[in-house]
């Protein structure tokens, strides 16, 4: 018989729950000086939390300004401090951070049976670097402000552009450090501190997931760095790597900083499908499909975008030979993509389905995430890059895997553990209206600049020809919708660490080692430390008595 | 480590292990911090192959030379270190030594510098060598040298690095001190390969032969 | 320009129809993919929601099968895919003997141009319909990128080197010239107009205009002014390479290299001499850096492929 997402058995809402790890010593020092990952974990919940809306205000402006044709509502020169700002904020202080930092976090060494993670001063480090780093870029951004995109690309931002570029670059290099210590503090952990029977395919994808995140983090990462440091150095002392009119080239740092910020963007994406392989099977009561399948295709992906940054390139003045190297490799980096969603509906079949708030935000993030990866296979097409790059098209192509992807991901991850993490229950009524004005927002906002791409909008522009604002007004009502959709969360999640019901143990009766703790975990996470006998997702067949 | 993360480890009998790990992920880490750097020597070299030539002459070869073996000296040091703090003997001599050695470098590699600043080498808005005898003959010996001063300066800084530790377990010894110390020398050994890689690549460019 | 709203972008080169079509295959295959998944998703979803009578007995945890079609399959795709498109790019770059030079400059916050004819342009391009073009285009100052969306073409304009591109406009009209990267504060205001007008109207414009000297004969007027005629020419003592015809002849470089010159061969030796000395030759040309505008430096170039044809002077001996 089926049954449906059992929610524990908590008494009543006033009744008292055991604080776990929250409890205790709650001075301010007890939480800044803390070694619990839990702990890590909700401090940077808090810090990624922030940075989001700032980016998030700069989107607002962006799309307000963008509701007409005329440059009105700011001037050029803040537009463009804008969008610099939205994308520097959004891609390196935002998403990068956002499911590793926080729920990898918090979930590693539960995940594992672990106490905590391997080096738990490394991981407040970490932190301190993150927040440091990201103060740091923050004001580099409003204090006078970037104009330069989030790309950097020279010569105009080591020879033309008047603004904060160096503090930028020395913000990002500060946080690009915090990812580091977080990438070889879960490789080390995941190595070496998993429980008793749990092999490498016993992990929930989740682990697989972020594991290779750590590995693309760890390896890509210093790149970055050092190009930023050359960047840095040809802006002060106005030297010429990158700079042709003194003897360097322009594509060297093209080639240089696409190394890392390919890579980077799936950092952005494996840990979301690592969360949606926890969702799903969860709410489809069965065993994810194809789990080995699953593992080698996370792998599959952190290898192969290793190899296609040359795809951001085609129309630089690269080597065509170089451009259709790349191309057929961006094509096959799909692959394993591909199989991951087709995985993901195949674990529908034959499960036994309920559409709590977190599977409605797995569910979506599965469908922004094809409609994402199948728009950049046109972009992956040589001839059609040569019109669609640069344009609204790639906009919405990176906007449909990073928000509608992973940015829905986070989200559902964050109602999905909402319960272990804090004891309570959120509003499930609620939580399903988010997500669904969060979809429909979205899709409002992104789906027009797919057409308007095509159309020949191009990028980063503060004003444009009439004809193109139907679809940039759509857009930006869109955008609107959006914005309640994300601010609802704020509401009703705070709301529930309050006045929500407590959660028990497993209020959904999900798989896992997590789940097996109380709610929130103690410290120290496990009583005794737990034994692995069982396959990942071992969801009971429903066609069995339960 | 903490005390959680050292019992939790403890469990698993393998303290060791997890740290040695974590040093190599940051050696690779490392590696890939120079990436840009070596690539950038690589287009210099390519597309300014007189001009390179001509800059590296520029370099002090002696001094170069004296600090490649000072380097390798202190590598020897460290690994006697770290062989006597596996079999339980004091280290605290060689350790010393290793520190000191990698300090006379950094102080080798400042007189260096200073030589350098004083005929306008560094390469900034002033930077006029002697015989920078076209524009892109200047541009060219520009470039050498920003990777220049870039390699060998972020190679410094984790020299320095590297002598702060050794320093710092001279005065510690104690408990773990064998694993730090196979950890420093691990780390160490890397600086110094790093530095027999831009040796011949800075220093030798143009000098074979005459 | 019409500011009418449109679906799609007008269709003005001879390569858009086949780009269109690319793109229509790309999407109906994308969107099949889409529509099968969302349709199994959906119905997934209703016929195995809980509490529903649907057999659930023995659900799959894998295939190897399954899994390996849907690699395959996908793949061979992917490659159809992959070799329609990168073929079309490579046509995008074929030199076309037929196609007529016209020079781009572009600059913070505007378009230069420049027909071979010496007309010349700013912010506006004509082009004949049905004549194919070659584009080449550098930068002074920052990267931009030469955007027609109704021909379907892009290609970023560089400093320090000449970039090309090849079209045939195929409908007339007036198009968007846009700039596709980013470039500085007034990137969107960067615009232009590309004018495709019929060959014969074309040609009547080419020769109105303020009279010119055509873009060769202004290179000439440039190559004696700044002296390069006093060591390259036939008459001079000094021991210079012979310009004539030197674009696409195979170079012998000092240092033992070979290389075929082109635009950005002529514009490094102007600019930096010493950097490519042909062999047997002593290194004591002088640098124009900042002596010479890029748009002069063109002019300079077309001459020199201009002198190609040239049968007038007697050949100098060269060594």
């Amino acid at each position: 018989m089926t049954s449906a997402v059992h929610r524990g058995t908590p008494a009543s809402a006033t009744e008292a729950i055991d604080l776990g790890y929250l409890g205790g010593k709650f001075s301010l020092w007890s939480w800044l000086g803390t070694h619990d990952h839990k702990r890590i974990a909700i401090l940077y919940a808090i810090a990624i939390t922030t940075f989001f809306f700032l980016g998030g205000v700069a989107a607002a402006l962006i799309r307000i300004e963008l509701a007409t044709p005329q440059g009105d509502l700011v001037s050029a020169e803040t537009y463009n401090k804008l969008f610099t700002a939205h994308g520097v904020i959004m891609v390196w202080l935002f998403l990068i951070p956002s499911i590793p930092s926080v729920l990898g976090n918090f979930l590693l060494p539960l995940m594992i049976g672990a106490r905590d993670l391997a080096f738990p001063r490394l991981n407040l480090a970490s932190w301190y670097v993150y927040v440091i780093g990201g103060a740091f870029t923050i004001w580099a951004l409003i204090a006078g402000g970037v104009d330069t995109g989030w790309t950097f690309y020279t010569p105009f931002s080591t020879m033309f552009s008047n603004s904060n570029v160096v503090l930028a670059l020395l913000g990002v290099l500060i946080v690009g450090f915090s990812s580091i210590m977080t990438g070889i503090n879960f490789i080390v952990t995941t190595h070496t501190m998993r429980a008793p029977g749990l092999g490498w395919f016993r992990l929930p994808l989740f682990v697989w997931a972020n594991y290779a995140t750590s590995i693309i983090l760890v390896l890509a990462t210093p790149v970055l760095a050092m190009t930023l440091v050359l960047v840095g150095i040809e802006r002060v002392f106005q030297v010429g790597l990158f700079d042709p009119a003194l003897g360097g080239d322009p594509l060297l740092f093209q080639h240089l900083f696409w190394f890392y910020s390919h890579p980077a963007v799936y950092i952005m994406i494996l840990p979301a499908m690592g969360v949606a392989s926890e969702i799903i099977p969860c709410f489809a009561r069965r065993r994810v499909f194809g789990y080995r399948f699953m593992a080698y295709a996370i792998l599959g992906i952190g290898i192969i975008g290793f190899l296609v940054w040359g795809h951001h390139m085609f129309v630089s003045g690269q080597s065509v030979y170089a451009g259709m190297v790349f191309s057929l490799l961006s094509f096959m980096v799909a692959i394993p993509s591909a199989v991951k969603v087709f995985n993901w509906t195949a674990t529908l079949y034959k499960g036994s389905i309920t559409f709590s708030a977190p599977m409605l935000y797995a569910l979506g993030f599965v469908g922004l995430f094809t409609i994402g990866g199948l728009t950049g296979l046109f972009l992956a097409a040589l001839a059609l890059d040569v019109h669609l790059s640069d344009t609204y098209f790639v906009v919405a192509h990176f906007h449909y895997i990073m928000v509608g992807g992973s940015v829905m991901a986070y989200f559902g991850a964050l109602h999905f553990w909402w319960p272990k993490m804090t004891g309570r229950l959120y509003s499930e009524a609620w939580g399903r209206a988010a997500a669904l004005i969060i979809f429909v927002g979205f899709n409002l906002t992104f789906f027009p600049q797919f057409l308007l791409g095509y159309e020949g909008m191009p990028r980063r522009y503060h004003s444009y020809p009439p004809e193109f604002q139907v679809l940039h007004l759509v857009s930006s009502c869109g955008a609107a919708l959006l914005a309640v959709g994300y601010l609802l969360p704020l509401i009703y999640l705070g709301w529930s660490l309050f006045k929500g019901k407590p959660s028990g143990n497993n209020p959904w009766q999900a798989t896992g080692l997590e789940w097996e703790t109380s709610s929130p975990p103690p410290t120290h996470n496990f009583e005794r430390p737990p034994v692995v006998t069982r396959p990942p997702y071992d969801y009971p067949e429903q066609g069995e008595p339960a | 480590m903490s005390t959680a993360n050292a019992s939790a480890i403890a469990e698993r009998g393998e303290p060791e292990h997890a740290a040695t790990f974590a040093l190599w992920i940051l050696l690779a880490t490392e590696l890939l911090l120079f990436g840009p750097l070596f690539l950038g020597y690589v287009y210099v070299r390519t597309h300014f192959p007189d001009a390179a030539a001509a800059a590296s002459r520029h370099t002090d070869m002696l001094l170069g030379t004296v600090n490649t073996a000072i380097l390798l000296t202190s590598s020897l040091c460290m690994a006697v270190a770290a062989e006597r703090a596996r079999a339980q003997r004091s280290t605290q001599w060689w350790l010393s030594a290793t520190a000191l050695l990698g300090l006379a470098f950094l102080v080798i590699k400042g007189i260096e510098y200073q030589h350098e600043f004083a005929e306008h080498l560094f390469p900034d808005r002033g930077f006029a060598p002697a015989d920078a005898i076209s524009l892109d003959r200047l541009h060219g010996m520009q470039l050498f040298f920003l990777l220049y001063f870039a390699m060998t300066a972020l190679h410094a800084l984790h020299l320095a690095v590297g002598c702060v530790f050794c320093l710092g377990l001279t005065v510690r010894g104690g408990r773990q001190h064998a694993l730090a110390v196979e950890l420093t020398g691990l780390y160490w050994h890397f600086v110094d390969v790093v530095w027999i890689f831009l040796y011949p690549l800075l220093y030798l460019l143009g000098r074979a032969g005459g | 320009m019409n500011s009418d709203f449109h679906w799609l972008p007008a269709s003005a080169s001879s390569s858009a129809a086949r780009f269109d079509a690319l793109a229509l295959t790309t999407l109906i295959m994308t969107g099949l993919v889409a529509l099968i998944l969302f349709v199994l998703v959906t119905w997934f979803c209703i016929r195995y929601r809980a509490g529903s009578s649907a057999g659930r007995q023995h659900p799959p945890s894998g295939n190897r099968t399954v899994e390996v079609i849907w690699i395959v399959a996908p793949l061979l795709l992917f490659f159809a895919v992959f070799g329609w498109a990168a073929y079309d790019y490579a046509s995008l770059y074929r030199p076309n003997p037929d196609a007529t030079p016209i020079y781009l400059v572009a600059k913070q916050w505007m378009w230069k141009a420049e027909h071979p004819n010496g007309r010349r342009e700013v912010g506006e391009l004509h082009v004949a319909a049905g004549q194919p073009v070659r584009m080449v285009m550098t930068s002074q100052d920052v990267i931009h990128s030469f955007f027609v969306p109704a021909f379907r073409v892009k290609q970023d304009v560089l400093p320090g080197r000449y970039t090309s591109i090849y079209f045939t406009p195929s409908k007339v009209g007036v198009y968007h010239l846009f700039c596709a990267e980013f470039c500085g504060t007034e990137h969107a205001t960067m615009s232009g107009r590309i004018v495709v007008m019929p060959p014969a109207e074309f040609g009547r414009w080419l020769q109105q205009g303020p009279s010119v000297p055509g873009m060769a004969a202004r290179g000439f007027a440039l190559f004696r002014r700044f002296g390069c005629s006093g060591c390259h020419s036939a008459g001079s003592t000094v021991h210079a390479p012979d310009l004539r015809g030197l674009i696409g002849r195979r170079v012998h470089l000092q240092d033992g290299r070979e290389l075929t010159a082109d635009a950005t061969y002529v514009r490094d030796s102007i600019l930096l001499p010493h950097k490519d000395v042909v062999a047997g030759y002593a290194p004591i040309m002088p640098s124009f850096a900042g002596q010479i505008g890029e748009e002069d430096l063109l002019a300079i170039i077309e001459y020199i492929k201009e002198s190609a044809h040239d049968e007038r002077s007697t050949p100098r001996h060269t060594r």
